[in-house]
Order: structure tokens, then C-alpha cells, then sequence
């Protein structure tokens, strides 16, 4: 089992060195950093001194070392157009979208689960049939149009809820949180749900498809038939049994719902990374782009490991298993 | 023998191409399926309309002289207040007829997709073959590239490889060559599908007996890739190339309303939608609606044709 965790951790660290090559390889031949950071005015000496100063005349592994020491301290240099560091920026804009992520990845596992156990249970009742079919079409649907219908509807129409931005925003000093105020919490609902939305069908289907399966099962028979109530066997011993899949599928849907918060935050305008990153892009502003795709690789692999080693420790199966190969 | 077709011998006499295609096995499933039938009827209409828009539109939405920005925001099937001109689906701020819009921005649309997806696809069934057939050092770089792809989101690498593309080209031919960008950024995004399930396939067809004769006789490496095992794996790649299209589509759309794709002076529908989006509150909701509406039907279509070949083509992919 210690040789598990210890390669799967080891595949990780490759994965980011990888990810970070890339990284770097975008900081240093997307256009010159000499280019862009020094003005009209300059002269070969003023670019000599910035080369040396910049580490440019080192050899390119060294240079890369550089950058992955500078990327693990959390420094990824200044960004092109706000002139600000990167660091900073970032650590301003985080809490707006782990709180949305947060929200959504909430609302998606508690309504697929209750939805999913629900139309198991009920599979012929009519409202089963109608949450399914609207599920299909829901899938199909792209997440900004989604996002565009629930402003038409909650905003234009029925002016329920704000239709872009955080709201009124507590400072914590460290953390801005919307989650203490009543715009703050309004503002969070329409993007929660569209963000959310794809991933609560996706969990909503899984659970339902493995419920049937494991319904099927003799074990649940013979939990009937000892006289069990429905509730005991429907929630302990059914659901119980179809977690695996579950945990599997919604942590790695964990990383989806951070890449698209992107298109949300975009239809929201929700001050947040993943706007930061569309505007990053639309300028080619490299360091941003650059810290964004590091930050997110960090947290996608990080994910995946999670979700392997949780694997191993919820099926007593596998450990087993692994454990008996070697 | 018209009364009993079960009885008619199946291929008696030679045959066309196309009646034999309308005999097969394949064509009476098509048949038999409404689904698969209006999925197919709707993405040939938008298909063709897009090809023959030229023709089609009654106005030419990029032509400067034909436009009157007196004509702006004239509601659907109602004349315009100053010059009394008709639009279908009416126009939008700067007085281009949106039904025109509409067919240009899903040529715009659908050649992304196609060639996206082309490229997509030659890229993955190329990788996947060696993978598959040559085995070794060049198969684990390959699977492992796939693998750690696959850990991101394919829109998430799209933008990735778009932002960094738009990096490398120079600033005045940004605009023409999003296009372009486009495509290699959303079809590199989306090879992983087609290189694992050749792969797979491939694993499995090199070592049947045909694969061995042909080895046998002296044929070289790619002559037997391409020329024996690769028709006997392309029936799992035209499925995904159909879903991978839906989600082109679909990827496209995401990008250009995102404002990192097709770029205003060749919108998309989803550049379309992008600009709609702005009028949402001032009540000319028809500049969204029927872009959004099109885009839909676009998408839901090829997806619904795409599972119904799954289902068709090979039950066992489901």
C-alpha cells in the first residue's frame, strides 16, 4: 500500500514539473519579457542590465529552476497590464471563486444524491420521468446559455435576484466572504445554480444508475425480508453501497467546477480567478496565464490523488487487493 | 415478391453503391428511428443553409454599403419605424438583419467544428495507431501525454492553447487568424478520445490472423496500419467524431462568448450571443434569442445523431 501512495505521489510531482515546463516555456518565448517590460527608451545596455538582472543569459535549465523556485514561493512575477504582482492578484480575487465553487459543488452533491436516490426508488413515478428527461435536455444545454435563461428569467422578468457581481462583501482582512450579507448571499444564487447545475445531473444519473443496481442485489432482498423499513434499507444499505462511484466521480468533478467558473464568472461578471484568467487571455497577459494554468494543475492533481487514496480507503476491497499484488 | 420482402433474396443482382447502402442493415435502423431522422433532417437543413448563405440571406450582414443604421433594432415581422423595411428575426444595433447574421455566423460556427474535429481526429488515430502497434517507449509518452490531458477539462486547454497561440502571433493578424487559432486550439483539445479508443482497438486487431499474413508477407509497419487495421477500427471513431462535433460546437460557442474566439469582424454564432447578450436588459431580446435558439438546435441535433450511431454502430461503446 506504501508503494501505492508513494508512486501515484511521485506520477503527481511529475505531472507538475510537466505543467510547469509549460508554464515557464510561456513566460519565456511568448513575446520578450525585454520587450515588454521595457518602454520605447531604452538602450543595449539598459536591456543587458535587465538580461542579467532577469537571469536571462542563464542556461535554460537553470532558468527553469529559477521559476519553479520562484512558482512554489508563490512568485510568478508581475502582471503585463496591471503592473501589479501576480501573487497579489490572485490572493485578491481566490475567495470569490472558492466561495461560488463551494457553493455549487454543495448544491450539486446534496440535489444529485436526493435526486438520484429519489428517482431509483420511484423509477416509473411520473416525476422521476419528468426530473430525467429535464436532466437530458439540462446536459445539452452549454453553461453560459443556462446562465443567460436564469438571468432572463430571475432578473429581467421576475427582478428577483442581481444579475451580475458579488453584492456588498465583508472584509476579513484576509478573505472577503458574500457570505455575510444579504446582497452578498441574493448575488450567489444564479451563479451557484448554473455553475452547479451539470454537475448535480451528472451526480443525480450516476447515483440513480447505481442504486438500480444495487437494489437489485440479494443483500437488499434479504434486508426486506428480515422486515427492515424502507427508509433503513433505501438509505443504509443501498446507498451506502453505491458511494464509491460516487465519491470517485464528484471529487473529480471538484476540478471541473473551478475550470468552469470561468464561463460563469463571465456571465456573472463574479469578480473572481476565472475572470481574471479571461482577461488574461484577451490581453496575452503571460504571467497570469501562466500562475493560473500552475495554480489550477496544482489543485486538479492534487484532486485526482485525493480521490485515488479515498478510493483506497473507503473499499476495503482494493486495499486487499493491491495489498495481496504487492 | 413485393408482398414478401422478408423473402427477397438480399443481393441477387449487382447493385449500386447507393441502393445497396439503402438495403443495409444500417439504413433500415436510420429509418426505423425517428429521432435519428429529425436529428438528421435538422443538422442537413442548418448544414446547408450555412453553405448556401451567400445565397440564402436577404441581406449581406459585412457589407458596409447595404447597411442603414437607421434600421437598428427593428423588431421581428414588423416594419422599421423610419424605413419601413421587413426583417424575419429583425435586426440588431447596427441594423444587420439577424436571420443573415444568423446563416454567416453558423458557417463561422460549423467550419470550426468540422475542422476541429478533422484535425482532432487525424490527430488521435494517427497517435493512436502507433501507439497501439508499435508498443514500447512510444506508446507509454503517448498514453501518459493523453493521460495527463485528460485531467483537465478540454475547454479548459482549448483557452489554454488559444491564449497562448494569440501570444505568438504578431498583434495586426490577431483578428484573421483567430479563425485558424481557433481550430488547432479546440481540436488539440479533443484528440485524447480518438487516440485511446484506436489504441484499444488496435490491441486487439494486431494480433488476429489477417494482421500476422500480412506481416508475414513482408508488408511494412504503416502499410499494415493504414492499410489493414486502420478501416477495421474506424466504426467507435466515426461515433466520437460525431459526439467530439456536438462538443466542438458547443466548445466554439463557449470561446466566442467568452470574447477569446471568432473575433466581431467574423462572429460565430456564439460571438452572436456574446453581443446579444448586451441588449438583454433594453428589451431587444430577439438579438439573443434566435442565435441562442439556432445554436440549440445545432447542438442537440448533432448529439442526438451522434448517440443514435453509438447505439447503431456498436451497442457495446454505450
Amino acid at each position: 500500500m506504501l508503494g501505492f501512495i508513494l508512486r501515484r505521489v511521485l506520477q503527481s510531482i511529475l505531472v507538475l514539473l510537466v505543467v510547469g515546463l509549460v508554464a515557464f516555456s510561456m513566460f519565456r518565448f511568448v513575446g520578450d519579457p525585454i520587450d515588454n517590460m521595457l518602454g520605447q527608451e531604452r538602450t543595449q545596455a539598459d536591456i543587458e542590465r535587465l538580461r542579467t538582472q532577469l537571469g536571462l543569459d542563464q542556461p535554460f535549465p537553470v532558468q527553469y529552476w529559477r521559476f519553479l523556485e520562484g512558482a512554489v514561493q508563490g512568485n510568478f512575477g508581475v502582471s503585463y497590464r496591471q503592473g501589479r504582482p501576480v501573487a497579489e492578484i490572485i490572493a485578491e480575487r481566490a475567495p470569490a471563486t472558492l466561495e461560488l465553487a463551494a457553493v455549487s459543488g454543495l448544491f450539486a452533491i446534496l440535489g444529485g444524491i436526493a435526486l438520484g436516490v429519489f428517482t431509483a426508488i420511484r423509477r416509473d413515478g411520473i416525476a422521476s420521468n419528468v426530473i430525467m428527461t429535464v436532466s437530458l435536455i439540462g446536459v445539452s444545454l452549454p453553461t453560459f446559455l443556462i446562465g443567460i435563461l436564469l438571468i432572463y428569467i430571475f432578473s429581467v422578468e421576475l427582478d428577483m435576484l442581481p444579475s451580475f457581481g458579488r453584492g456588498e462583501t465583508v472584509d476579513l482582512g484576509w478573505w472577503t466572504t458574500g457570505f455575510l450579507t444579504e446582497s452578498g448571499l441574493r448575488a450567489l444564487i444564479l451563479p451557484a445554480i448554473t455553475l452547479g447545475l451539470y454537475q448535480m445531473t451528472l451526480i443525480m444519473r450516476l447515483v440513480r444508475a447505481e442504486m438500480l443496481e444495487v437494489l437489485r442485489q440479494d443483500y437488499i432482498r434479504f434486508a426486506r425480508a428480515r422486515g427492515l423499513k424502507e427508509r433503513a434499507v433505501n438509505f443504509r444499505h443501498a446507498l451506502k453501497n453505491t458511494l464509491v462511484p460516487v465519491i470517485t466521480v464528484t471529487g473529480l468533478q471538484l476540478g471541473s467546477i473551478i475550470a468552469f467558473a470561468i464561463i460563469t464568472e463571465t456571465v456573472f461578471q463574479w469578480p473572481g480567478v476565472g475572470l481574471l484568467f479571461i482577461n488574461a487571455i484577451q490581453f496575452v497577459d503571460i504571467p497570469v496565464m501562466a500562475a493560473y494554468l500552475m495554480l489550477i494543475s496544482v489543485m486538479f492533481v492534487a484532486i485526482n490523488l485525493i480521490v485515488d487514496l479515498l478510493y483506497f480507503a473507503i473499499d476495503p476491497r482494493l486495499r486487499d487487493e493491491r495489498a495481496a499484488a504487492g | 415478391m413485393a408482398e414478401l420482402p422478408i423473402e427477397e433474396p438480399k443481393a441477387e443482382r449487382p447493385q449500386s453503391g447507393l441502393s445497396r447502402f439503402w438495403a443495409s442493415d444500417f439504413a433500415w435502423k436510420f429509418r426505423r428511428s425517428p429521432v435519428a431522422v429529425t436529428s438528421f433532417a435538422v443538422v442537413l437543413l442548418l448544414v446547408l443553409s450555412a453553405v448556401f448563405a451567400p445565397l440564402i440571406s436577404p441581406y449581406d450582414p459585412f457589407n458596409p454599403a447595404s447597411l442603414n443604421l437607421m434600421n437598428g433594432f427593428t423588431p421581428p415581422m414588423e416594419p422599421n419605424a423610419f424605413t419601413g423595411d421587413e426583417f424575419w428575426l429583425g435586426t440588431d444595433d447596427q441594423g444587420r438583419d439577424v436571420f443573415s447574421t444568423i446563416l454567416y455566423g453558423m458557417r463561422i460556427s460549423l467550419f470550426v467544428g468540422f475542422a476541429a474535429v478533422l484535425f482532432a481526429m487525424v490527430l488521435g488515430v494517427s497517435l493512436g495507431l502507433i501507439a497501439g502497434y508499435v508498443g514500447g517507449w512510444t506508446e507509454t509518452i503517448i498514453m501518459r501525454v493523453a493521460d495527463v490531458q485528460l485531467t483537465f477539462p478540454a475547454i479548459l486547454v482549448a483557452m489554454l492553447i488559444f491564449g497562448i497561440a494569440k501570444g505568438f502571433t504578431p498583434i495586426e493578424y490577431r483578428d484573421q487568424m483567430a479563425i485558424w487559432v481557433l481550430i488547432i486550439a479546440i481540436g488539440l483539445s479533443d484528440w485524447v478520445q480518438f487516440a485511446r479508443v484506436v489504441r484499444g482497438a488496435t490491441l486487439v486487431e494486431k494480433n488476429k490472423e489477417y494482421v500476422q499474413a500480412a506481416r508475414l508477407i513482408g508488408r511494412s509497419g504503416p502499410a499494415i496500419m493504414m492499410r489493414h487495421i486502420l478501416p477495421n477500427v474506424l466504426s467507435p471513431v466515426l461515433v466520437i467524431a460525431t459526439i467530439s462535433l456536438a462538443l466542438a460546437i458547443i466548445a466554439e460557442a463557449t470561446l466566442s462568448f467568452l470574447g477569446v474566439g471568432a473575433p466581431p469582424t467574423q462572429p460565430s454564432l456564439g460571438t452572436l450571443i456574446r453581443i446579444g447578450q448586451g441588449f438583454l436588459f433594453s428589451g431587444e431580446w430577439w438579438i439573443l434569442f434566435f442565435p441562442a435558439v439556432t445554436l440549440l438546435a445545432l447542438a442537440l441535433s448533432v448529439n442526438l445523431l451522434g448517440d443514435w450511431l453509438r447505439d447503431a454502430l456498436n451497442p457495446r461503446l454505450k
